[in-house]
């Protein structure tokens, strides 16, 4: 089930790259994203990744990967080397994600971003109802051990490129099976639909 | 040091070599080996590169020390560079003591031992003249070639010096230069042996003899350095060798010291103190950088090879950082490289030992570049 709904989040991500560009995913897990590029569009990939495990997952598949954690890592990286950079599900894990988030723009000549949507109608109510944290099947995680840092939702992404005068090409909204693609005039509705948010910024 | 070198298999490299310190070498002995089986298509071919200490000998048995080969933990049927399935070359390095042309040699122009008279070789000269082994074997390109220490230091130069010679690159707990302490850790050898008065500049092989108490410290400086603090202490702490209690003497009391002890003495057995001299030199002058205007990002300017680099997070030798240091520079230069840190307390001889992490990296990056470089060939 797990697969399947991350099957369909790559899927929108690999939608919205176009064939034969050079694509660096960070935080790449096991290389399922990487593997689908590779596969299905002809992509040029490169991996950051912090587990060994999934080091040697992507290696297994022949999956050009570097062990190393995008926190501190991401400057080894020349400026304008890829053409997008994909971070799926993890700007809200790091200290500062605003400081990734600006080492990948500098990296990419285009960035793709997924955030798990804190604003999404189930977490609301959750939190409005029973007066605790959230968990959810895309939130699994408990207060006291989730790595997410600085959740946000689909709106909050929004307005913070808006402030931050960041491009925003495209954002699509991932509700199971279905995807909508979202913009100022439905951002509220989408906003409380939407389990998670693809941007695509610049 | 007295080995018989005669039934080791050599290639008489005929053609000129002009050396880096401007000398030049023909008419060379390069010792070699092979294991496995060099198939029809001749796309299974993994040089290995070995390190300072290391020969050809990579696995099965040493038929000059009798004991196993260097890296038989990595290397042999069903291992992680399986000889039922590649083709496994090593030749032994120049300024070596294995069979290739060395200080121990006969040099034509006197007729006697070169002893220091050899030219100083580096490791550009190592790898050019292995290259040679490639076209004698008929073997235009590797699908791999691989080495740890000084092994990947050779690795990286035949990358910057052949572009096109290998499919794929596995250059292990390495460094593009040696630093500051890599140096002095070298230099500390190399007073080792010339303080033995033995070793008379170098004129001991004129006399069949081997400054054996020099060239043993020497070896216990390396031996320390590829342990971790964390290793040796597990290792040995402060236990005492087979005694109860200190013997108030400059015995081996702990079994640390007689650990070391053995490891020297042991070396001397197999090795030529000059040849320590002059490989560590050689080391020493190792700069990737300094060798291409514009630094190492130059050096891997066009790269087609993929590389994964290794790193033990315990080797403070050549560390994580030096190892990182190299990737960072692939990497600015576009090449295709992964890279994967081994968590151990083993130190730098980890890339020697039966880490299961490290083993099980190599054979997955092997493997997966087998399947591609087919099908690249098939196209």
């Amino acid at each position: 089930m797990k697969n399947l709904k991350m099957k369909k989040e790559f899927k929108v991500i690999a939608d919205l790259l176009p064939n034969n560009t050079r694509v660096l995913d960070v935080g790449c897990g096991d290389g399922s994203l990487m593997n689908l590029l590779k596969k299905e569009k002809n992509v040029e990939v490169r991996g950051l990744e912090l587990s060994q495990e999934n080091v040697q997952e992507c290696i297994h598949k022949g999956l050009p990967v570097i062990q190393g954690n995008a926190e501190t890592e991401l400057h080894q990286f020349p400026d304008k080397s890829f053409d997008y950079v994909v971070l799926s599900q993890t700007l809200q894990a790091f200290y500062e994600p605003e400081k990734v988030l600006r080492n990948l723009l500098r990296i990419g000549k285009s960035v793709v971003i997924s955030i798990p949507n804190f604003g999404f109608w189930k977490v609301r109510t959750k939190l409005l109802f029973f007066g605790k944290m959230p968990v959810t099947k895309t939130l699994p995680n408990t207060w006291y051990n989730t790595p997410n840092l600085h959740m946000c939702t689909i709106k909050d992404l929004f307005n913070f490129c808006d402030e931050k005068k960041i491009n925003i090409k495209k954002v699509v909204g991932v509700n199971e099976d279905k995807t909508s693609i979202i913009n100022k005039s439905n951002l509220e509705i989408k906003n409380l639909f939407s389990k998670v948010g693809i941007f695509l910024i610049s | 040091m007295n080995i018989k070198l005669e039934n080791i298999k050599k290639l008489d490299v005929t053609k000129p070599l002009k050396l880096d310190c401007g000398k030049t070498i023909k008419n060379f002995p390069l010792a070699y080996e092979t294991y496995g089986k060099l198939n029809d298509n001749k796309d299974n071919a993994i040089l290995v590169f070995h390190a300072l200490t290391g020969d050809q000998f990579v696995t099965g048995n040493n038929p000059i020390t009798n004991k196993e080969g260097w890296w038989i933990t990595a290397v042999g049927p069903g291992k992680a560079i399986d000889t039922n399935k590649y083709f496994i070359i090593c030749a032994n390095v120049i300024g070596g003591c294995m069979g290739s042309l060395g200080p121990r040699n006969i040099n034509p122009d006197t007729k006697k031992p070169y002893g220091l008279d050899f030219p100083v070789i580096t490791i550009k000269d190592m790898v050019r003249a292995q290259e040679t082994l490639l076209e004698h074997l008929g073997i235009k390109k590797l699908l791999c070639a691989t080495g740890g220490s000084m092994g990947g230091m050779q690795l990286l130069q035949f990358c910057a010096t052949f572009p096109d010679k290998t499919f794929s690159a596995i250059p292990i707990a390495c460094s593009s230069s040696h630093s500051a302490q890599n140096i002095a850790l070298n230099e500390l050898a190399r007073q080792a042996i010339m303080a033995d008065p033995v070793w008379d500049n170098g004129k001991y092989v004129l006399k069949d003899l081997q400054p054996k108490n020099g060239l043993a410290v020497a070896r216990m400086v390396g031996h320390i350095s590829y342990l971790s603090e964390k290793g040796m202490q597990e290792k040995f702490g402060r236990k005492l060798q087979e005694k109860a209690d200190y013997e108030f003497s400059f015995n081996a009391d702990f079994q640390v010291e007689s650990y070391l002890r053995h490891q020297g003495y042991a070396f001397v057995e197999r090795f030529d103190a000059n040849s320590v001299l002059y490989i560590t030199r050689a080391m020493d002058y190792f700069d990737l950088s300094k060798q291409f205007k514009g630094g190492l990002v130059e050096a891997f300017k066009n790269q087609k090879t993929k590389f994964l680099i290794i790193s033990f997070s315990s080797d403070w030798l050549y560390t994580t950082k030096d190892n990182k240091d190299i990737v960072i520079a692939l990497n600015a230069s576009g090449a295709d490289v992964s890279y994967s840190e081994i968590i151990t307390d083993k130190g730098h001889d980890s890339f020697l030992l039966n880490e299961p992490q490290f083993l099980k990296t190599l054979k997955g990056f092997i493997d997966s570049m087998y399947e591609k470089f087919k099908n690249e060939k098939g196209i």
